[in-house]
């Protein structure tokens, strides 16, 4: 495989959302608008990058059998740093995305890569990896959060261009589902073609 | 590179190294972050005050001071002067019965109780539906208005407040927090 698939693999082959279905619940949860879904995306790209490179560099001294523990401790490092720093430089957005930030920790995504990719690979497909991986979830929340503010709210990125209050079901979590399950139904269509 | 074997010892030595190079990072960004994360909350905290008590000329923050609300709790009440006459008092207030919890108000009163501007802190609400109650549409019509006469209660519980269409839990929370903050500031004897 040469780079460019493992970099655009995430993007749609992949895709860790649309295709692999993995980290669902942030995905839900804070795509109630495209900047949340972006900023959502962007927070857990950083993350995924740091992790893989970091883990990929540590593979061959961290024991087998307490591999697990190892990456995760350095996930839950990369998240906390991620933390504080959206704390300090965007305190906006921060609030909006509260509790799904610590739980980046725990979103699938970031330790299966760990897991699955950069544990076995050296470091820069890894970090190639990540970063696919990384702006592929972006993009999925992305769409998810635009489909949804346009359809709930109608306005995008804020920007208020469709008079009345929208659909609201979309704004709230059916909404998500709802939308997330055409999106996974239409990429699996175009897989298939 | 050869894998490192799963003995004991290497277990306990690789994991005890990578926690200790994680703590010093963390320490380290923790360090970087800390006055830029003081900052932007007391910035915020600043821009609220400025927003609901306009045209102080002291530093209310430098005098702050609490008063309890009589459920065992207690208020941040920020004093705002102009040449040295009270205008205003900022409060800090909060109710636990929002749709989602907790939700954080700075309340402006004039020293005769009147509501001069309220502006949402903090808060967990239904994004397109709750969180309306931050816009001027709802909170403005608290503006100008006494709460000894104004009855801080949605009109669907016999009040004055109208209430945002799919949201009456989050207005009736609003209601609770801003009846809360001028309560504390009757008993506390602040005229």
């Amino acid at each position: 495989m040469n780079q460019l698939q493992n970099f655009t693999k995430g993007f749609f082959r992949e895709n860790p959302i649309l295709v692999l279905v993995l980290g669902a619940c942030p995905a839900l949860a804070t795509t109630s608008s495209c900047f949340n879904g972006l900023g959502m995306g962007l927070a857990t790209t950083f993350v995924l990058l740091g992790s893989n490179v970091v883990i990929s560099l540590l593979s061959g001294v961290i024991p087998d059998k307490v591999r697990i523990p190892a990456f995760i401790v350095i996930i839950a490092s990369f998240v906390t740093i991620v933390d504080l720093v959206m704390q300090a430089y965007v305190p906006e957005l921060y609030e909006k995305l509260g509790i799904f930030i610590p739980l980046i920790v725990v979103n699938c995504i970031v330790l299966g890569r760990a897991e699955a990719f950069a544990s076995k690979n050296s470091i820069y497909p890894a970090l190639i990896d990540g970063l696919g991986m990384g702006l592929g979830f972006t993009m999925a929340l992305g769409i998810l959060g635009a489909i949804r503010e346009i359809l709930g709210s109608g306005s995008l990125f804020g920007y208020k261009f469709i008079p009345g209050d929208g659909i609201l079901v979309f704004i709230l979590a059916p909404g998500a589902f709802i939308v997330l399950g055409y999106m996974i139904a239409f990429v699996f269509k175009m897989r298939k073609a | 590179m050869a894998k490192t074997e799963s003995t004991l010892k290497n277990m306990i030595v690789s994991l005890t190294l990578i926690a200790m190079g994680a703590s010093a990072c963390l320490g380290f960004v923790y360090e970087l972050t800390k006055t830029p994360i003081e900052m932007s909350v007391l910035k915020k905290k600043l821009e609220a005050i400025k927003m609901v008590v306009p045209g102080f000329d002291n530093n209310p923050n430098e005098e702050m001071f609490r008063l309890p609300t009589g459920e065992g709790d207690s208020l941040d009440v920020y004093p705002a002067k102009k040449e040295g006459v009270i205008t205003g008092y900022a409060v800090n207030t909060y109710t636990n019965d929002g749709f989602s919890g907790y939700i954080g108000l700075m309340a402006g009163f004039k020293p005769d109780g009147t509501i001069i501007n309220i502006t949402v802190l903090s808060h967990k609400e239904t994004p397109g539906l709750g969180t309306k109650m931050a816009e001027p549409g709802f909170k403005d019509q608290f503006n100008g208005k006494n709460p000894s006469e104004f009855l801080l209660k949605v009109t669907k519980d016999g009040g004055a407040v109208d209430a945002i269409t799919a949201a009456t839990i989050s207005a009736r929370a609003f209601c609770d927090a801003v009846q809360r903050a001028y309560n504390t500031l009757q008993e506390g004897g602040i005229k």
